[in-house]
């Protein structure tokens, strides 16, 4: 029978079906693990005296918690140096291998897998955090879990699930020029909304989907959450193999051909059904931000805040009420027109080498206002050093921005980096829920290239703008 | 995980939308290393707030909380659960739940009650209207009774069943220990390890 990637993936990692109503065993292939949703699992097996099943699937990185200035002295923070401890204490002590704070393969955990190679089509890969989703951009199912899940994970290899649902989101036309992942998926979630995927995995697909790039695909696939799917997935293709090939635990000689001739065949079959299905003509699409505190609150750069009566139900205008409120906006006032005090670029979403360049590209031979202050944070250690090698940190600085060490940072501000209270930023990060960035923070969601306008611009701006007013 | 059955409890109305786990408990109160001690941060943002329930002499003590539909989006951190029971809440209703926050849920404990939403309008009213009411929530009968108003109420079939008879989820699966051996021994070479 015609099936979905989805199902072929998960199909292929069911140990055993309990029968009608009960969920499958699946087997998971790659487990990601880092400092804040581990420890609980850790210590829960310690007192059940379980072993880590397979540590050889088994990755940790340190990433939410940790500082990205003088990471060569003791961290000041007292609370995360403790639980970065208990993290290496723990893979020590079970036998997990771990990139630590100073390796050179430290950074954020949905960077560091992919760019290792260790992220393979087909595979099962889940990690204690929402934004495994990330994963799915080479057609592996990857979802977020909570710590008993981890927990699960590390004594078996194993999860009860039940199957998803299928949603295919097809965006299908001819990407509009300044239009980037980070605006695609902002749009699908505007469109579907925070819940519209709940309960889904969603496949991406399309001639837009597909002429993107492997770390756009990571964007878009990234915040496939964010529209309350458990997982985002697109096709593997000849980006997705030319991506992986020669990669630190990629696969060599004959077993590189069986791995390709067995990633081919995950395509969705022709004819195969999706539970839900949405288009998108691409023609439509613009760079997008948003101006509320979910991600589904978002709106074409070009629109004015939308006001509470737009919306059809009680519910949505409520929380259209509520958000403007909170981000200390009105109605009706052109987006361009809001002014930022902060400019975040790093991230799962946005902290990858491409992201930088295309920052790069606008700081260079500009300066960021002087109003603004302006956060660059690769994704990982590797991140780092392509983009020294490439000079782009030396564009940064030159500019006026800061440029740090690897981490999450301010996406959730777990670290001292923080937003005031009401203070704005412009990020390039995933969640604009209150408070996420720092207590009283206001967050507008924006891709990389946006990011790096409004810096210059000291408002919301796209790199066009600052053409025109040039 | 004990086992649960009848719960009667107070509840407390969450008049809101798109609760999401950043609200339950926002990142700074998540560096703890223990699965207790997150009260404090629950709903931190909101608690100063005269009128929030935590605060509201009707509501403070309530163990049913009666929340607004796509109650847990975001974040998968399970400390969002933890906060919960650690302010004494026992059962979440709500009209739709995000997926990470339903399972991380059920396998604490925490009942994730999905009712239509018209019945979290009704008990919204009832909760307010009638200071202090009983609310009892019947896992055997899925149903949800206050005053003279039942409701029926869905819960995964999975979770009610190791909910009822408080089971290890991990204990379940090594039952499955030799499909999961041979299952190991058929996976293809070309699959990485992280070593």
């Amino acid at each position: 029978m015609a099936a979905t990637m989805a199902e072929k993936v998960w199909n292929a990692h069911v140990i055993s079906e309990p029968g009608e109503g009960q969920p499958d065993l699946l087997y998971i292939d790659l487990h990601l693990i880092h400092e804040v949703t581990s420890p609980q699992a850790f210590e829960a097996m310690r007192l059940s005296g379980r072993r880590v099943r397979r540590p050889d699937l088994t990755l940790a990185t340190e990433d939410h918690n940790v500082p990205t200035t003088d990471i060569d002295k003791p961290i000041a923070d007292e609370t995360s140096r403790l639980q970065l401890d208990a993290l290496r204490t723990n893979c020590a002590e079970f036998g997990v291998p771990i990139y630590s704070l100073g390796n050179d393969e430290q950074g954020i955990v949905h960077v560091v897998g992919p760019q290792l190679g260790l992220t393979q089509p087909g595979m099962t890969v889940v990690c204690g955090d929402s934004h495994t989703s990330t994963h799915g951009a080479f057609g592996a199912l990857a979802f977020g879990i909570g710590t008993s899940e981890v927990e699960h994970v590390l004594a078996t290899q194993t999860l009860h699930l039940k199957p998803f649902r299928t949603m295919s989101i097809t965006v299908e036309g001819e990407r509009p020029a300044g239009v980037t992942a980070k605006d695609v998926i902002l749009a699908i979630i505007a469109r579907i909304g925070t819940g519209g995927g709940q309960g889904h995995v969603i496949e991406y697909r399309g001639s837009v989907i597909e002429s993107l790039s492997m770390e756009e695909r990571m964007t878009v696939c990234n915040m496939s959450i964010e529209a309350g799917a458990r997982a985002g997935m697109i096709a593997p293709d000849n980006v997705t193999f030319d991506y992986l090939k020669g990669r630190d635990h990629a696969p060599v000689g004959e077993e590189w051909n069986e791995a390709v001739a067995y990633w081919s065949s995950l395509r969705t079959d022709d004819g195969a059904q999706f539970d839900t299905e949405v288009t998108i003509d691409a023609s439509e699409l613009t760079p997008f931000v948003t101006w509320g505190t979910n991600p589904g609150q978002g709106a074409p750069l070009g629109n004015s805040v939308p006001s509470p009566e737009d919306f059809e139900t009680e519910a949505e205008q409520q929380a259209a009420r509520n958000a403007l409120e909170y981000m200390g906006l009105t109605a009706g006032q052109p987006i361009r027109d809001i002014e930022v005090d902060t400019v975040f670029v790093g991230s799962c979403t946005n902290g990858r080498i491409e992201d930088l360049r295309e920052v790069a590209q606008v700081l260079e031979e500009r300066s960021v206002a002087d109003s603004v202050r302006m956060l660059i944070v690769p994704g990982s250690v590797r991140v780092k050093r392509q983009a020294e090698e490439e000079g782009l940190d030396r564009v940064f600085v030159k500019a006026g921005a800061q440029w740090r060490e690897a981490g999450c940072s301010m996406c959730l501000a777990m670290n001292p980096d923080k937003l005031a209270p009401k203070e704005r930023a412009a990020s390039t990060s995933n969640r604009n829920f209150e408070g996420r960035q720092g207590p009283g923070g206001r967050t507008h969601l924006v891709s990389p290239a946006v990011a790096a306008a409004t810096a210059v611009a000291g408002r919301l701006a796209a790199p066009a703008d600052l053409e025109v007013r040039n | 995980m004990d086992k649960f059955g009848i719960h009667s409890g107070k509840a407390a109305p969450l008049r809101r939308s798109n609760v999401d786990t950043d609200q339950i408990i926002p990142a700074e109160f998540l560096k703890r290393i223990t699965r207790t001690g997150f009260a404090d941060g629950l709903f931190h943002a909101w608690r100063t707030d005269p009128l929030f329930f935590i605060n509201h002499e009707d509501h403070s003590d309530a163990t049913v909380l009666i929340a607004g539909p796509d109650f847990g989006t975001g974040s998968s951190r399970e400390h969002a659960v933890w906060a919960l029971q650690d302010h004494g809440i026992r059962v979440v209703v709500s009209s739709r739940f995000a997926d990470i926050f339903r399972s991380n849920a059920g396998k604490n404990g925490l009942l994730p009650a999905l009712v239509d939403q018209d019945v979290v309008e009704h008990l919204w009213k009832l909760v307010e209207e009638v200071p202090g009411i009983e609310v009892e929530v019947d896992l055997h009968n899925q149903e949800i009774r206050a005053g003279d108003y039942a409701a029926d109420f869905h819960v995964d079939d999975h979770v009610r069943f190791r909910m009822l008879h408080g089971l290890d989820d991990i204990d379940i699966t090594m039952e499955h220990n030799a499909a999961i051996e041979e299952y190991e021994a058929s996976r293809p070479d070309f699959l990485p390890t992280t070593m």
